[in-house]
């Protein structure tokens, strides 16, 4: 880089005359000028050259004029030229030239759009992304509508790198023809639909800058986003964290509400019973509770503060500053002390950074004084800070003081009192000031020490003393007249005119403590009045106004005296004051109306000031932001809006598919809320509650916070409920079941009954919205249908693969059937109530749909048979319980590995009430329980299935089985293999994921396969047994792939198994989870290699 | 968010200006000069500043000014932390970020302003991406291209930011694989006159130099986590498993980096390794000084590196000191003393003393200087924390014979260096 440093110095030396000007773009003339141009000459020349090296060169020290901030522009004709270069960093640097001065020659920029418009086109995304940015960047408003062209298809590019590009292009665009603006808010709509972690930052940015009002927008991505944030890069972070916060505000309630209108609520208690019927309608279990009831905070509302939790460990201040005003904004109290750790961690960085921090610190404290006091000590003043640290934090300390800590404050204070710089010592005294009048207990020592301070050496010290006494002496003038002749004794030193006046005005407000002193003040004052300055001018007058109405006798011609010195001073001001006092105290004439009431107006008692914080106001603006430092609005600065009173509809957050017959129901739902039954809705909520607290846990840590447990026991009586319908109607389709579950069916009518009215309006499931239970139908004969096979696994094994296959492709013609004749009882309620999981489990689906497009979950080729133990019979005092991976789809939830539990009884007597009881998962993992087995005859037995969600780890689930009076605990430990679902693909598709999932996502190693063995179906077999994989078509010999998915993340699981020669084989393992990928090859290796 | 930055030095010169968005005038700089001139010091100044149509923010590092121009509301740290970044980068590549290396390196200083932000937000940040984007300067290959007339930049495009593991470039290959850890703790403290602890803290970091071919996954436990009061992570730590079972658990960026930092729970006792006995007085015309150190609580470990900094007040004309060991400077400008005292043998306590004249006429100071001191004490963590064992993830079996490329088969070389010093150590006097 020896040459490129030369010329940006040789750059220097040449206007080394005018380095001193803080303009270099407007220069030189004459011979300057001339010599200038034909350095430009020889760049131009260089430029136009055809060696590589010549034109780097040329284009370096154009970059170095760029920098400099000197004009380049004349050079665009030869530069543009040079977008074609083959060298790339030639190219790199005729952008940056580019960027900058296109908006300046616009024709001329033109030229190189077509070199562009190529270049997105290119194969390598990071040229297609780099085009994009410069494309984007040169602000030539001809080229709009290319530019929307180019931002459309880049927003569906393969490359999530891509995509990020196009969301910085899209405030670009915007600020380059705001009318484009729906068309781009479009655009942002799909970029936030994006899952990449990549692309989620930069579509919040974009969103941001647009259209931060359209809260619609991120209603259904809400959940993914608190999901994601602790993957996505730290920028994106902030934004995600400050845009989650506006959107908490106003979608979910105040949670510190409660503590605040609690006293309210009693007056109100005899409409309380009114109230609740209705609000029972509205919002049952969730905000809106009625009083009395504890508040239950939304589990989304919970979702983000759970997620950006750890975020307060980032090493990047801005993101832990967001978290910190996230939780100050919308968490309840109790927990907005968890950040001040980390905030008091800040401490230790950089020195703006430390500013900004205090700063927004100081503001905390005058609220939450609570939440810094023990870490008092970390704002002790050093003598290295600079003095706006050092001012804040005294302010802040100055805040925390209470009655127990304030000694030690007072101590630090002292300190700094005699620190050499005056600005910090003046503002240690005000502090100390403050400190005195806000606690009671301390304002005589305090009192005494800045008495003590007025003997200081220092003027500045001894003026700001007085000043802060004069405050001081305000709030308790009596007993202290000793001090006030101290003060009146330091008028005759003293210089600060500041200090001068609080002396005057002391003395005249009590000159009655003092009343041989202050005439004598007076005089003096009097004598030397001229030179004063107008504050202290002002103070004479006003004391000699005050003598004059109480101690005429010594002062009437003092004040005459002084009242003419006044009439004449240069400063109207004082004339003007000159003349209302001699107006009051001595009118020309007889005594007037106002000369009565002169006591009461210059005597009267002032009401003392109060000293407060100056960050008191502050509170106003968001916390971290722009305008809270300045304090002051800044532009594109909007405020917070406070708290909704009433809940908005939660379910908006409910990611559901949009389909004819939920936007039906949804439709119905909200035209009419007060007709419908609230049985219905009752269930709607609870199930989307559910819905909602699994996608909170997936992502879950181990913080267990009280209110998340409150959460999931109201959520497991609901869920119960549900699961009980669902039962009931599995079984009544089925018609072959045990008696409890027939009990529950009834149940379950009896429950659906109410419901079926309301629902009379609505046209019954026939002809004209045939296609609604059509879909509807579909889906649940899917489901039934597998919990049917699930039950009925335990005997009909041997053909059990292929029952599976036909059910799958005859489901059409099945649903007809169904929809029909399926005797499922009370239809339009099923409906309503399986329709959110449904949806749910559909957009799963579709998900993965869109991403890999051929990739399809298909049947598992093997279903094993062997079951083993979860309880041993001994252990379980006769009964035992087995369990088995039946590689399903869980009729739960599509992210739940199915597992099938059987009980059996191995006493005579029965057993009752068998039910899982508490479970001890590990964070994220869920479990969906079995509904209760009321009895299990003895020597009967009896199979039931749960969901489990693995969360993709072979942690083994723990939990309890209980039965009327014992407890036992079991654990389900998953086999890897079990953590899958087999899926379908084209072998193209299968070599170009695989592709993707290369480097650490990529595990091999070798084995020997026993000759026998080696044939395509018995390895084709072993692995289906292995894990619930299926195999993929392969075009060559000795090749065999297979695919899955895994359950709970719909990660990709590639198996690849290459049969060489001598029975040797080599196996691939792809999977992005990696410790997943070596556990698979090592039990493949295994499998393949028993003889 | 960021719209333009200028760099600006000590001299008030700006030597360097880049926008992100349309260009704005260098006069917007004014307010800041006129800001500048207030301040006492250069780092008094205040970093966030409010002018009629732009916000300027600005860190000082270096002997510069970098001035971010901002025209809209935006978090002022997310400003901050990226103008830190920014200099981080610069170090990073030249070695120093001071304004000669700028102004030596500016077309790469421009390429890397160009890859970090874009339209005013932050594209990659991440100093193995960046160096995947911009090959770093190095002395052999600036020759190789003042000769060759080849380029900075790299051929092969980067893979990483593509990857799940932003942080890391792919294809890595070293013939030594070596990971070195170094934990640095740092003592802030603030000793009063007598002796007395009236604050003291440690604060510590993990810094990483890890030279390791392919994709290492690595594991690193502690003998004591829980010494570990509060931790931030550099981005490639798994949280949930610190969370879960206090490990640190990460797939290393490729070189150095810091892998936590961390902050000891102020409920443990500090161990202050050092104390100073400091003696000042000052009365007419002149004052004496008499300063002793001695080695506390060390663990047996030699104290180095020591050395004391005094700033005298104003009026102190010069000291006439003798040292019983190291030596000693006055600068009678900025009236700071510098005494480097070196290692500390208890038998024979280093002492400086000596005289102190001051201004004929002008008052003695009343208040004496605070003294701040510095030392490193070496092979260990004042804390006590100690790391247990670092782990290797997925070496793969010997009887492996092919190569794979994910784990790489090496057993690397592994190191752990434990350091203790002074960061903000300050006794009054």
């Amino acid at each position: 880089m020896s040459n490129g440093g030369g010329s940006y110095n040789a750059q220097n030396d040449s206007r080394a005359g005018s380095t001193g000007e803080p303009d270099l773009g407007t220069e030189p003339t004459g011979g300057f000028f001339s010599a200038d141009y034909k350095k430009h000459d020889d760049l131009k020349q260089m430029l136009d050259s055809n060696k590589d090296n010549l034109k780097l060169e040329a284009m370096k020290r154009i970059v170095g004029m760029v920098a400099k901030g000197k004009d380049a522009s004349d050079l665009f004709a030869a530069v543009v030229k040079n977008v074609v270069s083959k060298n790339i960093e030639v190219k790199k640097l005729v952008y940056v030239y580019l960027v900058r001065y296109a908006e300046e020659q616009q024709d001329l920029a033109l030229l190189s759009i077509a070199t562009f418009q190529r270049a997105l086109k290119d194969p390598n995304q990071l040229i297609r992304a780099s085009a994009l940015r410069v494309l984007s960047s040169i602000r030539v408003p001809v080229i709009v509508p290319i530019m929307m062209l180019a931002l459309k298809d880049s927003v569906v590019d393969m490359s999530p790198y891509v995509r990020k590009t196009a969301a910085h292009a899209i405030p670009k665009l915007y600020s380059l023809d705001p009318e484009q603006k729906d068309q781009l808010i479009q655009v942002i709509e799909k970029l936030l639909a994006d899952k990449t972690t990549l692309v989620v930052g930069s579509a919040v940015m974009a969103f941001e800058e647009l259209c931060p009002d359209r809260v619609d927008l991120i209603h259904k991505n809400y959940r993914k986003l608190c999901n994601l944030l602790v993957d996505v890069e730290e920028w994106g972070q902030v934004v995600i964290i400050n845009m989650l916060t506006r959107y908490a505000r106003t979608q979910f309630l105040d949670p510190n509400q409660q503590d605040v209108i609690a006293d309210e609520d009693k007056n109100f208690y005899g409409d309380e019973d009114e109230k609740d019927s209705e609000e029972e309608e509205e919002d049952e279990e969730k905000e809106k509770t009625p009083p009395k009831k504890p508040y239950m905070m939304d589990p989304d509302h919970r979702l983000l503060l759970r997620n950006t939790k750890p975020l307060l460990q980032s090493r990047n201040a801005a993101v832990v500053m967001a978290v910190a005003q996230l939780y100050h904004h919308i968490a309840p109290k109790s927990e907005v002390g968890l950040v001040a750790k980390a905030l008091v961690r800040l401490l230790r960085s950089h020195r703006e950074i430390q500013h900004v921090v205090l700063s927004n610190v100081a503001t905390l404290t005058t609220i939450r004084k609570g939440m810094f006091e023990p870490y008092l000590k970390s704002f002790f003043v050093r003598p290295s800070d600079p003095i706006h640290v050092r001012t804040l934090k005294l302010e802040i300390l100055t805040n925390l003081a209470t009655e127990t800590s304030i000694s030690t404050i007072l101590r630090e204070f002292q300190t700094y009192v005699t620190s050499s710089d005056k600005d910090f010592v003046a503002a240690t005294i005000q502090a100390i000031g403050r400190c005195a009048s806000s606690i009671s207990e301390v304002t005589e020592t305090c009192l005494n020490g800045l008495v003590g301070l007025l003997s200081n050496r220092n003027e500045y010290v001894v003026a700001e003393s007085v000043v802060v006494i004069k405050k001081l002496l305000q709030m308790q003038p009596d007993s202290h007249s000793e001090i006030i002749q101290h003060m009146a004794k330091l008028a005759d030193t003293i210089t600060v005119p500041m200090a001068r006046a609080s002396i005057l005005w002391m003395v005249g407000e009590y000159s009655d403590r003092v009343p041989k002193i202050a005439p004598d003040l007076l005089r003096k004052m009097a004598k030397n009045f001229i030179n004063e300055e107008d504050i202290v001018k002002l103070q004479i007058l006003n004391l000699a106004a005050k003598l004059c109405i109480t101690n005429p006798k010594q002062t009437k011609l003092l004040c005459q005296y002084v009242l003419n010195l006044a009439k004449y001073d240069q400063n109207y001001d004082i004339r003007d004051r000159a003349r209302f006092i001699r107006q009051l105290v001595s009118p020309a004439g007889e005594k007037g109306a106002l000369g009565k009431h002169a006591k009461k107006i210059f005597l009267a008692s002032k009401p003392a000031p109060v000293l407060d914080s100056s960050f008191k106001d502050r509170d106003q603006w968001q916390l971290g932001s722009l305008s809270h430092m300045i304090n002051q609005q800044a532009s594109g600065y909007s405020p917070l809006p406070d708290f909704p009173a009433a809940a908005p509809d939660p379910t908006v957050r409910n990611v559901e598919v949009p389909m004819p017959w939920a936007e039906k129901t949804h439709k119905k739902k909200a035209g009419k809320p007060k007709k419908e039954a609230f049985y219905s809705d009752e269930e709607e909520e609870s199930e989307s509650e559910s819905d909602s607290e699994e996608s909170s846990s997936s992502s879950s840590e181990s913080g267990s916070e009280s209110e998340s447990e409150d959460d999931s026991k109201s959520e497991s009586g609901s869920d119960k409920d549900k699961k009980s319908d669902e039962e009931a109607e599995s079984s009544s389709s089925s018609s072959s079941e045990s008696e409890s579950s027939s009990e529950s069916e009834s149940d379950s009518e009896s429950e659906s009954e109410p419901d079926t009215k309301p629902q009379k309006k609505a046209p019954p499931p026939k002809t004209k919205s045939s296609t609604k239970p059509k879909k509807e139908a579909k889906q649940e004969v899917s489901l039934l249908d597998l919990d049917d096979k699930i039950k009925e696994n335990g005997d009909s094994i041997p053909s059990q693969a292929h029952d599976e296959k036909t059910d799958h492709t005859l489901l059409d013609t099945e649903v007809d059937v169904s929809s029909t004749s399926a005797p499922v009882p009370a239809p339009a309620s099923a409906l309503d109530v399986l329709s959110p999981s449904l949806a749910s489990d559909l957009q799963g689906l579709s998900i993965n749909d869109k991403t890999d497009t051929a990739i399809s979950v298909t049947t598992p080729m093997f279903v094993s048979t062997t079951s083993h133990e979860l309880l041993h019979r001994m252990t379980g005092e006769g009964l035992s319980a087995n369990y088995r991976f039946t590689r399903g789809t869980c009729i739960y939830s599509t992210s739940m590995v199915p597992v099938e539990l059987t009980f059996t009884n191995h006493t005579d007597s029965p057993v009752s009430n068998i039910r899982i009881g508490d479970k001890k998962l590990q964070a994220g993992m869920t479990l969906q329980e079995f509904p209760e087995i009321p009895s299990l005859p003895g020597g009967g037995s009896m199979s039931v299935s749960i969901g489990i969600d693995f969360k993709d780890t072979i942690q083994p689930a723990n939990f309890q089985i209980c039965t009327q009076d014992r407890k036992y605990n079991v654990s389900i430990k998953p086999p890897v293999g079990e953590l899958f679902q087999a899926v379908t693909m084209s072998e193209a598709d299968f070599t170009a994921q695989q592709s993707k999932l290369t480097g650490m996502n990529e595990n091999s190693g070798k084995v020997s396969i026993p000759s026998q063995h080696n044939n395509s179906k018995t390895i084709t077999a072993r692995m289906s047994e292995l894990a619930n994989v299926a195999p993929v078509s392969s075009s060559q010999d000795g090749i065999y792939r297979f695919a899955g998915k895994t359950v709970s993340g719909g990660t990709l699981l590639l198996i690849t198994v290459k049969v060489g020669e001598d029975n040797s084989a080599s196996i691939t393992v792809n999977c992005e989870l990696m410790a997943i990928c070596s556990m698979l090859v090592k039990e493949v290796k295994q499998k393949l290699s028993l003889a | 968010m960021i719209h333009s930055l200028f760099m600006i030095n000590s001299a008030g010169d700006i030597f360097m200006e880049k926008h992100w968005k349309s260009v704005i005038s260098r006069s917007v700089c004014d307010y800041f000069f006129e800001e500048q001139q207030k301040a006492n010091s250069p780092e008094d100044v205040n970093p966030v500043i409010s002018t009629p149509h732009h916000y300027l923010i600005h860190i000082y590092r270096e002997n510069i000014y970098f001035v971010a121009v901002c025209t809209t509301e935006v978090p002022p740290l997310f400003v901050i932390e990226f103008l830190h970044r920014v200099v981080d980068t610069f170090t990073d590549y030249f070695g120093d970020g001071g304004e000669s290396a700028i102004k030596d390196n500016y077309v790469i200083v421009y390429e890397l302003l160009e890859e970090m932000l874009d339209n005013g937000f932050p594209l990659a940040t991440e100093s193995n991406i960046l160096k995947e984007l911009i090959k770093p300067p190095n002395i052999l290959r600036t020759v190789v291209n003042t000769v060759t007339g080849s380029s900075n930049l790299a051929d092969t495009l980067p893979t990483g930011q593509l990857s799940n593991v932003p942080w890391r470039r792919a294809g890595v290959k070293y013939t030594n694989n070596e990971a070195y850890f170094d934990v640095i703790e740092e003592i802030d403290a603030i000793i009063d006159k007598q002796g007395s602890t009236v604050f003291a803290d440690i604060q510590g970091v993990i810094d990483c130099c890890v030279k390791l071919s392919g994709m290492p996954d690595l594991t690193l436990s502690f003998m004591n986590p829980r010494i570990l009061d509060d931790v931030s992570f550099h981005p490639c730590v798994r949280f949930k498993r610190w969370e879960a079972e206090r490990v640190l658990s990460f797939v290393p960026p490729d070189g150095n980096f810091r892998l936590i930092s961390y902050h000891v729970g102020s409920q443990n006792m500090v161990a202050i390794p050092v104390y100073v006995k400091p003696n000042i007085s000052f009365r007419e015309g002149g004052g004496r000084f008499d300063v002793t150190v001695g080695p506390k609580q060390t663990m047996g470990k030699m104290v180095e590196s020591v050395v004391i900094t005094c700033a005298m007040p104003k009026v102190v004309l010069n000291m006439n000191l003798t040292p019983t060991q190291g030596t000693y400077t006055f600068d009678p400008v900025a009236k700071v003393l510098t005494w480097d005292v070196g290692k500390i043998n208890p038998q024979k306590l280093p002492n400086l003393r000596g005289n102190i004249s001051l201004q004929s006429g002008s008052p003695p100071p009343e208040s004496n200087p605070a003294i701040s001191v510095q030392f490193k004490i070496q092979q260990m963590a004042v804390s006590g924390l100690k790391v247990n064992r670092l782990d290797m993830y997925g070496e793969v079996s010997k009887s492996s014979p092919k190569k794979s490329f994910t784990f790489e088969k090496y057993k690397p070389f592994k190191g752990v260096k434990y350091l203790t010093k002074a960061g903000n150590f300050q006794v009054r006097t």
